[in-house]
């Protein structure tokens, strides 16, 4: 159990941006009628996602929505952790996974650069206020450890020199790319694959990918429309299927032996420039 | 191993298409209105018949939950709610099927609320997924728009489907708590009974699956419960998605027979132990919450329920975290302890008080900094926390302690040794 209370100074108000306010009626509306408290997690969500933090005002403003006690809103941000209590650096919050699959592989690691960059103790936010950071329990990502979560994405596989230049980047104001930082493509083994390398999908190479490369970008989906994270999430998005260092890996037989330290280390170099690609 | 042409999740890495058309090229909705066609309880018969056992981590036969639901819709609604709060340390498998299989999912989400007669379903996803809600919503949306699902749909069973999202609580995969926070309150446990199939989401019939246990149905009624039940072993059929993390060379996801050896697994898919097998300290077969098992237990080890079982651990979600000799396995398990105090709910005093007492007693035995009498009290507290609380996460918190003394107790006195040489006289240490 985490003894988690609210931040100390609060702003004066609360209200949800006209954008964010349709969008909570039609959330409310997934749930039965009378069953409207069900939507308090995902209002609360949106409220830090357009503050960048949950305030006592946005709890009141999200219990009158639902008619909900304040104190009923009030437990649920608490009891729930991803909800920030007080402000977070504004340009990353990062979150480190140190439970034991990323701990092996060397999350302890990563907690010193954010010790060394960041601030001394989580929660703090950096004396330019740009960036802060706090160990979580397991992300879901154990594969791919160890890894971060900065906002909405993932960044996994790191190593200390790799997650500086992730860390680099959302300081220079770019979005790195998300996902794996080693040439590897989702959680399939580095290198070649030993599984999927005998379906006729295979063989169709490349067009499916093209196609989904490009048909990923029209994504329909809610980024909260108009936080500043949001505008910059929209701008970068999550494409591990374009990535053309992928394709090597995932072909059998192909590309991984003398090449692929060289390549490597060409990507790492190249994060953040592909981050201001992005922007 | 297994044949590419027995995988069910032939995305898993995403290389292909995840929307509609990738997926029905797949395969994906091909003959969902046929299958329909065979009535509620077929679907469930086939289920039974295919030996499915819930891969949430307990291995309850699926089918066999399902049966619990009533057979007549009273005036109470029906609802499958599909846990997608994957959060047990070591395992992304479900994370891989909502954001490169999203349609089997949804398919099965379809599939299973014919057999229990519910028209709705939630998905509960965990909160940190972001990216994995968003592209699900996406692929319902696809769904929806191709007449899929929704009111009147191709399929012939009218059927809603909504995700909603946790926001970070291990504790709400557990599934009254699930059912707590989708109601909109804290992610406490509830008493049992009243089940989830007599009194579950809002008061009404629920049944609560894993997005891996709803996913692979459509699967096995497309190539019928005869071939899932041929693969793997009796009682454990099928096939599982591995997630094998840790000191091995190449970790990743990966789906395997049920039953496959644990030395073949992490060889022939993830490269092997990280300086070879010799080098191979422990292994927590099934995510944090089952015992670790040493080295020398390894070797023709078969990966499924009962093996695992007979072995004092447990497959769990089939997350296996590989250490190597070079972990200080006691302070790997410290960090387990520790996990399970952060995440404790705290509404059963053993378990609440438990937690923090056993991982502050690990952080002292990872220096050496204790008694030797204190490892048998160590092992009468987690006996203490097991079995006394309203969930499985008291249980889930003792059982790796106990396998670290089972297994290590010389290695935890050799430090005290260490630790009292260097130290001089045993400091008490204050009971806390």
């Amino acid at each position: 159990m985490a003894v988690r209370r609210l931040h100390t100074e609060q702003p004066e108000g609360f209200a949800f941006s006209k954008a964010n306010l349709a969008w909570a009626k039609k959330e409310i509306g997934k749930y039965p009628k009378g069953r409207q408290a069900s939507a308090v997690i995902s209002l609360l969500w949106r409220a830090q996602e357009q503050e960048g933090w949950v305030t006592e005002p946005a709890i009141r403003v999200v219990a009158d929505m639902l008619d909900m006690p304040y104190i009923r809103v009030l437990e649920v941000a608490t009891f729930y952790t991803m909800f920030h209590l007080a402000p977070v650096g504004r340009k990353a919050h990062v979150q480190v996974c140190g439970t034991t699959p990323c701990m092996l592989r060397g999350a302890e690691d990563l907690v010193a650069v954010c010790k060394r960059r960041i601030a001394e103790q989580p929660h703090e936010v950096s004396a330019d206020g740009d960036f802060s950071w706090e160990e979580v329990e397991c992300l879901g990502a154990c594969v791919n450890a160890p890894m971060v979560q900065i906002f909405s994405d993932t960044y996994e596989d790191l190593t200390p020199k790799t997650f500086e230049a992730v860390l680099d980047a959302f300081a220079s104001g770019d979005q790195p790319q998300p996902g794996p930082q080693v040439e590897r493509m989702s959680s399939a083994p580095e290198g070649e694959w030993t599984t999927l390398v005998e379906l006729p999908q295979k063989a169709q190479d490349s067009k499916p990918r093209k196609a989904q490369a490009a048909s990923d970008k029209d994504e329909t989906e809610h980024p909260p429309p108009d936080s500043p994270k949001a505008r910059k999430q929209r701008k970068a998005r999550p494409k591990e299927n374009d990535k053309p260092e992928s394709e090597a890996a995932r072909t059998p037989g192909k590309a991984q032996g003398a090449t692929k330290p060289a390549k490597r280390k060409a990507k790492a170099a190249d994060t953040p420039k592909n981050g201001k690609k992005g922007t | 191993m297994l044949a590419d042409k027995d995988r069910i999740f032939t995305n898993i890495y995403g290389q292909d298409d995840w929307r509609l058309k990738g997926a029905m090229r797949r395969g994906a909705w091909s003959n969902t209105k046929d299958i329909l066609a065979h009535g509620h309880d077929w679907v469930t018969e086939q289920v039974k018949a295919s030996g499915l056992r819930g891969r949430g981590g307990a291995g309850f036969p699926t089918g066999l939950k399902w049966s619990f639901m009533p057979k007549e819709v009273g005036e109470r609604p029906h609802y499958l709610v599909v846990n997608a709060d994957e959060s047990e340390p070591g395992t992304c498998k479900d994370r891989d099927i909502m954001r490169h299989e999203p349609h089997q999912l949804i398919e099965g989400c379809l599939i299973a609320s014919f057999a229990m007669r519910a028209h709705a379903c939630y998905i509960y996803v965990r909160g940190e997924f972001i990216r994995e809600r968003e592209r699900l919503q996406a692929a319902i949306d696809e769904a929806y728009e191709a007449g899929l699902i929704g009111k009147n749909n191709k399929n012939g069973w009218d059927f809603d489907c909504y995700v909603h999202h946790g926001a970070g609580a291990y504790i709400c995969g557990e599934e009254t708590a699930l059912l707590e926070s989708l109601e909109g309150k804290k992610g406490l446990p509830r008493l049992k009974p009243p089940f989830p199939a007599n009194t579950g989401l809002y008061g009404c019939p629920t049944t609560v699956n894993n997005v891996e246990s709803i996913a692979v149905v459509p699967e096995i009624l497309r190539r019928g419960a005869p071939w899932f039940a041929a693969l793997g072993k009796p009682n454990n059929t099928g096939t599982k998605l591995f997630c094998i993390s840790g000191h091995v060379n190449r970790p990743c996801n990966v789906e395997e027979e049920m039953g496959i050896p644990f030395r073949e697994l992490i060889e022939r898919h993830a490269g092997g132990v990280r300086g070879g097998w010799d080098n191979l300290l422990a292994v927590i077969p099934g995510g944090s919450s089952v015992p670790c098992i040493p080295a020398e237990t390894c070797q023709n080890l078969p990966m499924d329920f009962d093996s695992l079982r007979e072995a004092k651990s447990g497959l769990g979600t089939a997350a296996v975290i590989v250490m190597d000799r070079s972990t200080d396995i006691v302070k790997a398990i410290s960090r387990i302890a520790y996990f399970y105090k952060h995440e404790s709910c705290g509404q059963c005093t053993p378990c609440r008080e438990g937690t923090g007492w056993m991982w502050r007693v690990l952080e002292r035995m990872a220096e050496g900094n204790a008694e030797k009498r204190e490892i048998d009290m160590l092992l009468d507290v987690t006996y203490q926390v097991e079995g006394h609380t309203i969930c499985a996460l008291g249980d889930a918190a003792a059982w790796p302690v106990q396998g670290l003394i089972r297994h290590f107790r010389g290695e935890i006195e050799r430090r005290i040794d260490q630790y009292t040489a260097n130290a001089g006289a045993p400091m008490p240490a204050a009971a806390e």
